[in-house]
This record gives C-alpha cells, sequence and structure tokens, in this order.
C-alpha cells in the first residue's frame, strides 16, 4: 500500500486508486464538477486540480493516479488561485441569474463558488442567451446554463446507449445538444431524463407541471385526485433533507393532504392490477403459442425506445396499460361513476420518479374519451419536493396519514415495482401460484433482484421452465431486444425499465442520483415488501372486487377497453 | 459522384468516417453536406447521427453550407501575416468584393480563413481547393483568380 | 559547413517519385538488414544513439520504442505524426513531398523492433501534394514487397494507411489524433492510460513524429554511438529548421544540434532583410516563446528549450523585425488558439478567448495595470492546468513576452494613461 502526503499528512492509499478517491477515504474533500461517480472520469472542467509536489503543472485529482511518496497539496495558493479562476471562467460564460434558476441552492455550481469564496468575477461576463429548447413534453435545456462538463452526455452515451446528445463544434463553440442543434423533441429522445438527474446545474430539467397543479388545486370546480407511484416513497425523503432511503410513506400522502389534493391514492393499487393483466396475457400467450418473450410495457421510456428502434418488436410488449394510465383511466371512468362526478371535472395528478411519464400522459392513446387526457399532469419527485417547501412543511415532522380508501389495500408485489426486477417478481408470484393453483413456497425470487445489468432466471412451473430476463437501463435493454430480432433469445418473458436501478433511478429522481443511493432505496422497496400484509397481486382483495363490481374478467372487454394499449411504430 | 458510390469504397468501419466525408463533400460542385447525407454516412457505419454531426461541425473542412467551385483559404498566422508583401486577407476580400465566409454571387468563390498552411517559406500562401499558391503579391492573386475565373467560362 | 544532411541528404539528388533513385543510394538497405539484426540489437542501437522524439517535446525513442515492444497484447500500431498544423513549422512537408520512402523505411524498422503489424501515417489535409507523393510512395514500396505480408521476404507483415487531417491543429496531440483515426472528433482523451499501453483502438501504439521516422535508417547505418557524437550529449543527430519570418533565405535546414540560432539566421537564413534590424523571433511556433534579439546566441538544443515549458523543440524559427508590434503578433497567436482549441477543457475553451480579449486591449493601448494581472493569470491558468499539451502551451508566447518584454506592456498601460491625460487637458 502505497505511502502519499495528502496536505502534509502521511497517509496510506491503495495501489492504482485516484487521488481524488485517496482524499476522500481519509476525508478530504477536493471540489469537482464533470466528476460523476458513475460516469466516465473525463478531467475535463480542471476544478479538481490539485498541486503534485515536484511538477511544475497541476494535475485532476479525478484521473491521476497515486504513487509511492507522492506529495498532494489540495489548497495550497497555487491550486486554488487556479481552480477560482476555472470557476470564475465557467461563471463568465454562464446565465448566473442564480434566483431565477430552478437548481437555486441547489446548484453545484453555486456551491463550488460559493466554496472558493467568489465574489467578484475577475473575467468579463461573454455569456450569449440563446432560447430553450421546451419542445419536449418532459424536458426542458437551457442552452445559456450549459457549462459543457459533459456528464448529460455520458448518461445518454454511456448509460441509455442512445447518443441524442453530444459535443458539436469545438472550441468556444462546443456545445451540447442534439445532432444538427435540433430539439428534442426532433430527434430520437426517449425523455427519460437520466440527463436531467446528472446534470450540476440548471441546464436541464423536467417541464414543470407545478404552476399547472397549483391551479387545479384552486379551482373548485375541479375534483383533484393524485395518485403516488412506488418509487416515491423510498426517495422523497432523502430529497427533503432526511436520511438516504427513508421509507416515507405516510408522510407523502399527509403532504400531499395538506397541499390540498382532494383524494390521495396509491399508484401500487393499479400496479396490482397491470400484475393481474399482465399475468394472464403471459398465461395467455405461453398457452395459445402467441408472440413471445412477452416484454413488460410499463417504462414510457422503454415503450418509446422499442417504438423507435424495434419496431419490429412491438407485438412482444405486453398490451397493458402502464400502472399510471391504469389509474388514470379508472379515474375517469370507474371512480367519476362510483362518485358521481363529471369526468370532465376529475383532475389526476401523478406522482411520478420519471420524465416520460410526462410524454406518456399525453399520449393520445391515453384517453378514454378520445379527447382529454386521463392523467392531467405528472410531477416529478423534485417537482413535488419543491411544493412541498413552497408551503413551509416540516416533512420530517409530518404525522403519517394513510392512503384514502377504498382502494387503500395494495401488496408488497405492487411495491417493488420501484426496483428493477420488481414488476417481473411481481408477475411470477402471482403467474406461478395461479397456474399451479397452490401457495408458494417461496415469496422472493432471489435469482431476479440485484444490479447486475442483465439478469436471467428459470423458474420452474407446474413442471414447465420458465426462462425469464431482467434488464434496466436502455444499452442493456438494447441487448436482449437485438437477440430478439436475431431470433436468439431463449426467454418467455422480459422485463424492461430505462433507468438504471428501474424506477428508483427514474430521470425524475432527486438530482445527483448514484447507483449507491439507487441500492439504498431498493433496499429500502424490499423492506416496504416484507412489511406489507399481503404481498401477491391476486390476493388484492380490492383489486377482485373491482373486477367483480366494475371490470369483469381480466383481459375481458372492459378490461382490454380501459387497461390496455397499442403502439405505433415511429422510425 | 453518388454517396453511395463513396460508400462502397470503404469498409463499414468509424475509423472511415473521415475519409469517406472528405471524399464525398470533394466531389460535390457545392462542397458541402446535408443532413440526409450525413444521415446516410450514420446508417452505413452504424453510428449515431450526433456522432457523425459532431466530426462534421468541428473539422473546419466540413461545411454544412452550400460552398462555391472553389474555396480559397488564406492563412493569417504569424509568418504569413508578418510577411511585407500583401495582407492576403483585405486584399482577397476586395478583389472577390466578399468576407471571409462568404461566397461570390456566381457561386464560384467562397473564401475562408484556415490556420497555418504549412507554407511559411513561401509566406504569403493560399489554397484554392487542393493547390497551393505562394509568395503573393496582389498582382499575382489577381491572375490566379483570373485563371480560375476563364476555366470557369472555359 | 554548417549544415549536416542526414535524412536530407538524398533530397535534390533524387527525384522523391522514384523509389528506384532511392534504392540507388542504399534506400531499405537498413530496413532489409535490420531482419539480419537480432531485436535486442535494434534497440541498443536506438538507446545508445540517445534519440529524441523531434515533434516537439523530446522524449526519448528508445523509451517509447522499448515500452511498445515489451506490450504482449495484439495487434500493435506505429503512427507516423505528419499532422504538422504548428504555425511556422513545414519541414515535415519538407521531408514527406522530398523524401517520402525514408519516412517509411523509418516507420518499417520501428514496426520490426516493437513488433506493430500495421502503420499510419496521418497527414493533415493542407498537405495536398505530401499526401500525393506519400501514397505514390506506399504503392511503390508494395510493388516491392517492402510493405504488405511477408515483406522483404521475412516472417513479418507490415503495412501503412494514410489518414487524412480535415482541417484541425489539436489532432497533432497525439491523444486527438488517435480519436481522428478513430472516426471522431479530435478531443484528446483522459490521461493515463498512455498510448504505448492503450492507444488506437485500445491497442498499443507508437506515436512519433516523421523526422523522427526518418532518422531511425540512419542510426541503423552508422551506429547508435556514432549518431550519439553529432550534436549535444543531451541532444544527438541534426534537426530540421523552418526557417520563417523577416529574413533573406526562408527554408528547411537540416543542422546538426548545438548550433546557435544567430548562426542559422544569418547564415543560411541570409540574416535580416536590407535596412531591418531583428527584434524578436518566435521559437518553435504559435505554441513557443517569444524571444528577444540578444538571445538569439541561445544553441539548438532540446535541455535549452525546456525552460520555455513548452514544445518549443519542433524546430522553427520565425524571425520578426523591428517592423512588428508584439501586441499584434501576441493577438495573431491567441487568435489561433481561440480557433484551434477542440474545447473539451475549460482552461483553454474560455481561457483563450479571454486572453484575446485582454491582449486586445493591450493592442488598442486601453489596458489598465488590473488587465495586466488579469493577463498574467490567465495565461498561468491555462499553462498550468488544461488538459493536453497544446492548451499548456497555447500561452507561451504569452508568457515569455511577459518576461522579456515586460516593458512593453508597462509602456502600453503609460500610454493609456498619458492619452487619457491628454483627452482631459
Amino acid at each position: 500500500m502505497p505511502k502519499i502526503k495528502i496536505n502534509n499528512l502521511e497517509v496510506r492509499a491503495d495501489e492504482g486508486t485516484t487521488i481524488l478517491q485517496a482524499a476522500k477515504e481519509h476525508n478530504f474533500k477536493i471540489p469537482t464538477l464533470c466528476y460523476y461517480p458513475d460516469l466516465d472520469i473525463k478531467s475535463d472542467c480542471r476544478v479538481c486540480v490539485v498541486e503534485s509536489v515536484g511538477q511544475e503543472k497541476l494535475v485532476t485529482a479525478c484521473s491521476t493516479p497515486i504513487y509511492e511518496g507522492m506529495e498532494i497539496k489540495i489548497n495550497s495558493p497555487r491550486a486554488q488561485n487556479a481552480r477560482k479562476a476555472i470557476i470564475e471562467m465557467i461563471l463568465a460564460n454562464h446565465d448566473a441569474n442564480c434566483t431565477a434558476c430552478v437548481r437555486n441552492t441547489n446548484c453545484e455550481l453555486q456551491n463550488l463558488s460559493d466554496h472558493l469564496g467568489i465574489v467578484h468575477n475577475r473575467f468579463e461576463t461573454i455569456y450569449e442567451k440563446k432560447p430553450n429548447d421546451t419542445s419536449s413534453p418532459s424536458l426542458i435545456r437551457n442552452h445559456s446554463r450549459c457549462i459543457k462538463c459533459g456528464r448529460c452526455i455520458d448518461a445518454c452515451k454511456t448509460i441509455q446507449d442512445i447518443s441524442v446528445l453530444e459535443f458539436s463544434g469545438r472550441s468556444h463553440e462546443v456545445e451540447v445538444g442534439p445532432a444538427y442543434h435540433k430539439d428534442l423533441a426532433d430527434v430520437f429522445c426517449t425523455y427519460c431524463g437520466q440527463c436531467s438527474t446528472v446534470c450540476p446545474v440548471g441546464a436541464i430539467m423536467e417541464k414543470s407541471d407545478v404552476e399547472k397543479v397549483w391551479q387545479a388545486i384552486d379551482d373548485s370546480s375541479k375534483h383533484v385526485v393524485v395518485q403516488v407511484a412506488p418509487a416515491i416513497r423510498v426517495s422523497l425523503g432523502e430529497e427533503l433533507g432526511m436520511q438516504l432511503g427513508s421509507i416515507v410513506t405516510g408522510k407523502v400522502v399527509a403532504a400531499l393532504k395538506m397541499l390540498g389534493f382532494t383524494k390521495v391514492f396509491d399508484t401500487n393499487f393499479t400496479a396490482d392490477l397491470t400484475i393481474i393483466e399482465e399475468g394472464h396475457e403471459l398465461i395467455h400467450r405461453l398457452k395459445n403459442g402467441g408472440k413471445t418473450p412477452l416484454i413488460t410495457s410499463c417504462c414510457p421510456g422503454w415503450v418509446r425506445y422499442a417504438e423507435h428502434k424495434f419496431p419490429d418488436l412491438l407485438e412482444n410488449l405486453s398490451s397493458c396499460k402502464s400502472p399510471q394510465q391504469m389509474f388514470g383511466a379508472l379515474a375517469k371512468t370507474y371512480y367519476a361513476q362510483r362518485e358521481s362526478i363529471d369526468p370532465k371535472d376529475i383532475y389526476v395528478v401523478s406522482i411520478m420518479p420519471c420524465t416520460a411519464k410526462k410524454y406518456e400522459a399525453i399520449r393520445p392513446e391515453m384517453s378514454v374519451n378520445g379527447e382529454d387526457p386521463d392523467v392531467d399532469a405528472v410531477l416529478t419527485t423534485r417537482e413535488l419536493a419543491k411544493m412541498i417547501k413552497q408551503i413551509g412543511v416540516d416533512f420530517d415532522n409530518l404525522r403519517e396519514q394513510k392512503f384514502d380508501k377504498p382502494d387503500e389495500v395494495t401488496s408488497g408485489a405492487a411495491a417493488i415495482f420501484g426496483a428493477t426486477g420488481g414488476v417481473m417478481e411481481a408477475a411470477l408470484r402471482t403467474v406461478k401460484e395461479v397456474v399451479e393453483e397452490k401457495p408458494l413456497e417461496k415469496l422472493d425470487f432471489d435469482t431476479v433482484r440485484g444490479y447486475e445489468g442483465i439478469r436471467e432466471a428459470e423458474v420452474e412451473i407446474k413442471g414447465e421452465t420458465l426462462k425469464v430476463a431482467v434488464a434496466h437501463t436502455l444499452a442493456n435493454a438494447k441487448k436482449l431486444a437485438q437477440d430478439i430480432r436475431d431470433g436468439k433469445s431463449p426467454y418467455a418473458f422480459i422485463e424492461v425499465m430505462a433507468c438504471p436501478g428501474g424506477c428508483v433511478g427514474g430521470g425524475g429522481q432527486p438530482y445527483g442520483t448514484t447507483r449507491e443511493k439507487q441500492r439504498d432505496r431498493i433496499h429500502s422497496i424490499y423492506q416496504v415488501d416484507r412489511l406489507m400484509k399481503i404481498r401477491k397481486s391476486h390476493d388484492n382483495a380490492a383489486v377482485s372486487n373491482l373486477y367483480s363490481s366494475y371490470l369483469g374478467d381480466p383481459s375481458g372487454e372492459l378490461a382490454h377497453k380501459l387497461l390496455h394499449t397499442k403502439y405505433t411504430k415511429r422510425s | 459522384m453518388e454517396l453511395e458510390k463513396v460508400l462502397e469504397r470503404f469498409p463499414k468501419e468509424q475509423t472511415y468516417l473521415i475519409e469517406i466525408l472528405l471524399d464525398y463533400q470533394k466531389s460535390k460542385p457545392t462542397q458541402h453536406l446535408t443532413e440526409n447525407e450525413l444521415k446516410e454516412v450514420a446508417n452505413y457505419l452504424d453510428v449515431p447521427e450526433s456522432h457523425v454531426f459532431s466530426v462534421v461541425s468541428f473539422y473546419s473542412f466540413f461545411s454544412m453550407e452550400p460552398r462555391g467551385k472553389y474555396i480559397i483559404q488564406y492563412c493569417r498566422d504569424v509568418p504569413c501575416h508578418i510577411s511585407d508583401l500583401i495582407n492576403v486577407k483585405e486584399t482577397l476580400e476586395t478583389l472577390l468584393d466578399i468576407k471571409t465566409g462568404e461566397t461570390t454571387e456566381d457561386q464560384l468563390f467562397t473564401l475562408e480563413y484556415s490556420s497555418c498552411l504549412g507554407q511559411c517559406d513561401g509566406a504569403p500562401a493560399i489554397r484554392i481547393n487542393d493547390k497551393i499558391y505562394r509568395n503573393l503579391t496582389k498582382n499575382k492573386l489577381q491572375m490566379v483568380l483570373a485563371e480560375y475565373r476563364g476555366d470557369h467560362h472555359a | 559547413m554548417l549544415e549536416k544532411k542526414l535524412i536530407t541528404k538524398h533530397i535534390g539528388v533524387i527525384d522523391p517519385k522514384s523509389i528506384f533513385e532511392y534504392l540507388r543510394l542504399d534506400g531499405y538497405k537498413q530496413a532489409e538488414r535490420m531482419f539480419d539484426m537480432s531485436r535486442m540489437d535494434i534497440h541498443d542501437a536506438f538507446e545508445t544513439s540517445k534519440l529524441r522524439g523531434r515533434g516537439g517535446a523530446g522524449f526519448p525513442v528508445s523509451i517509447k520504442l522499448m515500452a511498445m515492444a515489451k506490450e504482449s497484447t495484439q495487434p500493435k500500431y506505429i503512427i507516423c505524426n505528419a499532422d504538422e498544423g504548428e504555425p511556422g513549422n513545414f519541414k515535415d512537408r519538407y521531408l514527406m513531398e522530398n523524401n517520402p520512402h525514408i519516412i517509411i523505411e523509418g516507420m518499417i524498422i520501428a514496426a520490426y523492433a516493437t513488433g506493430a503489424s500495421k502503420g499510419y501515417i496521418y497527414i493533415r489535409g493542407e498537405y495536398d501534394k505530401s499526401i500525393d507523393v506519400m501514397k505514390e510512395a506506399l504503392q511503390q514500396a508494395r510493388q516491392k514487397r517492402f510493405l504488405g505480408e511477408n515483406i522483404f521476404n521475412k516472417r513479418f507483415d507490415f503495412d501503412i494507411e494514410i489518414r487524412r487531417g480535415a482541417g484541425s491543429y489539436v489532432c497533432g496531440e497525439e491523444f486527438a489524433l488517435l480519436e481522428s483515426i478513430e472516426g471522431k472528433a479530435g478531443r484528446t482523451r483522459v490521461k493515463p492510460p498512455f498510448p504505448t499501453s492503450k492507444g488506437l483502438f485500445g491497442k498499443p501504439t507508437l506515436i512519433n513524429n516523421v523526422e523522427t521516422f526518418a532518422t531511425l535508417p540512419t542510426i541503423l547505418e552508422i551506429g547508435g554511438e556514432a549518431f550519439a557524437k553529432i550534436g549535444t550529449p543531451s541532444s544527438t543527430g541534426t534537426k530540421l529548421i523552418s526557417l520563417s519570418g523577416n529574413v533573406k533565405n526562408k527554408g528547411v535546414f537540416e543542422v546538426p544540434f548545438g548550433v546557435p540560432m544567430r548562426t542559422i539566421i544569418n547564415e543560411l537564413g541570409g540574416g535580416p532583410l536590407e535596412g531591418r534590424k531583428i527584434k524578436m523571433i518566435q521559437l518553435g511556433g504559435a505554441c513557443g516563446p517569444v524571444i528577444p534579439e540578444y538571445m538569439l546566441d541561445m544553441v539548438i538544443d532540446f535541455d535549452r528549450f525546456e525552460e520555455f515549458e513548452s514544445k518549443t523543440g519542433a524546430g522553427a524559427i520565425i524571425v520578426m523585425d523591428d517592423r512588428q508590434d508584439i501586441f499584434d503578433v501576441l493577438k495573431r497567436v491567441s487568435d489561433f488558439f481561440q480557433h484551434e482549441s477542440c474545447g473539451k477543457c475549460t482552461p483553454c475553451r474560455e481561457g483563450n478567448l479571454h486572453m484575446l480579449k485582454t491582449l486586445h486591449k493591450f493592442f488598442e493601448k486601453t489596458a489598465t495595470e488590473k488587465d495586466l494581472s488579469l493577463l498574467e493569470t490567465q495565461a498561468r491558468v491555462i499553462h498550468q492546468t488544461s488538459l493536453c499539451g497544446l492548451g499548456q502551451t497555447a500561452p507561451t508566447a504569452v508568457i515569455s513576452s511577459l518576461h522579456y518584454f515586460r516593458f512593453s506592456f508597462l509602456k502600453r498601460i503609460e500610454d493609456r494613461l498619458e492619452e487619457a491625460n491628454y483627452a482631459e487637458n
């Protein structure tokens, strides 16, 4: 183990580690900007420069490996001055109207500037205000705030293998964006939003529905209902200052009530419904020689990806709507009827960990009356946190409340939708038990859990082996899809989530989500499952009741009309 | 030349991207590349379109705007700049009656700035398409331009 | 004789387009002979020659060759860096146009010494003639079976492909060059790893300058020791000098290391133009220092160049006489870098623009003392923190001028004050 010196302190660090890693190990903080734990090391921004004694030039901590006897000075005047100048240069070419920025007080550049004590910029302001790209239903790109750190490009290229975002030009003309400087809506962007969670500043963010929702809440003619996705309850807490992975289900409900929503429902209910429908679809396809592998379709980023890149596989996609859209459809039919409210007066808001859900909500086929969207507004985790901060609620000290009746019953199977492999596991719990007509011996399907990009498992059902696979990130989904296209896929059922870790790592989750944070959230999600009284979707009496009182049979005519959808080739 | 014919000459490997673009652009009278052409190249090499655009927008030889039949590149780096013969930029702009970056009305010439052409021993120098002209005087420049104009009319 | 022609000895004697004429003067003989030598002996020759890279940085060639030879990963690549874009440099063009086969022979020698099977010559797109000449030379070498499979009838395969640049100075930087050959924009890479372990397509790669490869046959011909006796102890052999600017005879000259610059300028360059005096020179190119006339007794030597912390050693001398305004020159240099920065790292992308703006103030005589300190900060930060060598050396001209011509900077600030006073009164 090499011995090195950091700020005159002798420490040991692992062979092959970088200065940044070694410093972190020993509690020294080195400022960084383009560095992001899950992405490639770029060393482009040069903010993490430190002095390596004996070297005339400064070295970047993120990329420079340590060696025996190395002496590092993090805060020598030379290093500090250089760092300061670099931040000043970035600020000079950045729309630094901070109070008018969504990232105000939550901006990495602002924090750095504060930490380095920059109160006056020696460099002339040179940024040019350019129009924002507001073309997409999910994301807004603000060119004047982009600092060319390249994180979003990495997320788009390395994690998703989409490469919608790329550098163009050179020197001072370098820009980040789609080919030909086009708008996001004019290129093949899945709206997954991974770019927005890694952006250190306010250059890419969700298209906010906050104003719209406040308006609806204020409108006395509207009956405003809200649904909360499974992954929100394990991520909202940290955005509001609580510990990573805090389970805040009851507090979310309480906060939503305080915000003024008339009814607060759980998307987990329609997640259970999805399992019933999708489970039946799978059984039906297997029995009748239907198109396999069946691929899940609750992830709108993945659906859009498939429509563009694998239009030949659209028949493999489950025709089930996502839980968000099943909820929307039922809210404006079943619920309206039951509560005797004109569906036109019902305003459906969803809280989603996702930016693509905003796009899903406005897809024309997601409208039961063919005119209005079933889901009227979609808020990301970050937007909800903003609203809660706006009303000044002490979130941590809220008294927990329950979801509204009568559909508050949900299962653990629905809860795990938020983690990669969760939909698969939930479906397997139901399919195996329904087909075998005997209680499961073991509820946990450990083989489909975990964080590997692609996981496969064999499940015995009634003496037959069912081969299944789970993929998260579109880069991994692409591999499985390519195998199907090439006729090499051995699977009967595949779960795909576009974001790393599944919805816990969604594009609408708190800024700075990393693999480590995703793992914490996944851990909490399985804990939610374990604590549930009901852990299988088909054991959810409220769901059974919905079928018997309203929908009829699973996959029946009405179920098909309300809960299923179709896809469009887009390439 | 059709793009297809150019593509045929290269293996489907990203390493040939710049070679393909150079050859194809050169073959076009307008000396520029279009979005559709970039898309076709991207498909051929199986690389993202954003990548091809990234390359085209990076290298100064490529243009997505139509240009003249002859591209005149002048150098204004130190050896050419301090050469006592003439100010090439101003002389050319006057002779052609266009500014740098523009194309003459007859679509014959586009005037561009180039970084050092490596002809410092013959400064000042220009490059017209793939030919170099050195030790330029105003007189010599006029003759060179006349030659190209004549060539065009012939 | 001031000139010593080792790698240019064929020039003017043979037709560069004819491989036969090169062969007549014992061309390719060293490449052929090498197959009868042990690899150890070949490396010994290069090590004792103390040859240093001719691209500017002066890195010992044998260290790179040895590192490459030790790599077991296959395939390995040899790249000849002919992206000569540094203003004031044209010696590689001169070599390619006039003596193409000596470069190819050098590459074959390097390939055999390191076990590489594929070579690339990356030539800047502006060098149309060099590209044509080299292409034809490669074709001829292939016909003679000096390239291809079982070259020289030995069990060794090696072939060379030409890649053209498309108008980008930064592609002369070795990582940017690799990116460009891979069909990408020429934005440099994060380092480590270095090319000899992970270079082109992730494989071990040796990158050297045109002149370096051209020197290898001579070393095998006369032996490492004899080669080391030419030049100075720290800089052995000869150097091609690109002489340009305000002198009577501009051109490329091959001289042994250790010759004073003044001698080169006066004897080979014929001195300044009639009635003019030399004011300053820029050494190495745009990335090199601007130094005053009184320093011209400095000799051509890597170790002497190192004090400027720039890739001065490419061998360009741009002579500027008493008519030239240093701020006009600095503005041109800075504009060049502003135009050519790849835009990847902050200091080079943003800093060069700011530096240009500050220089403009000095040029326009509107600069203040604050601007002087700002210029110093800008130059220092770009130099110390840029990602690649090109960014790091972009402010060399400014840094050296601030040192040697500080008086001129202060004078400009004074001029401004005087003019302001005058206007007030």
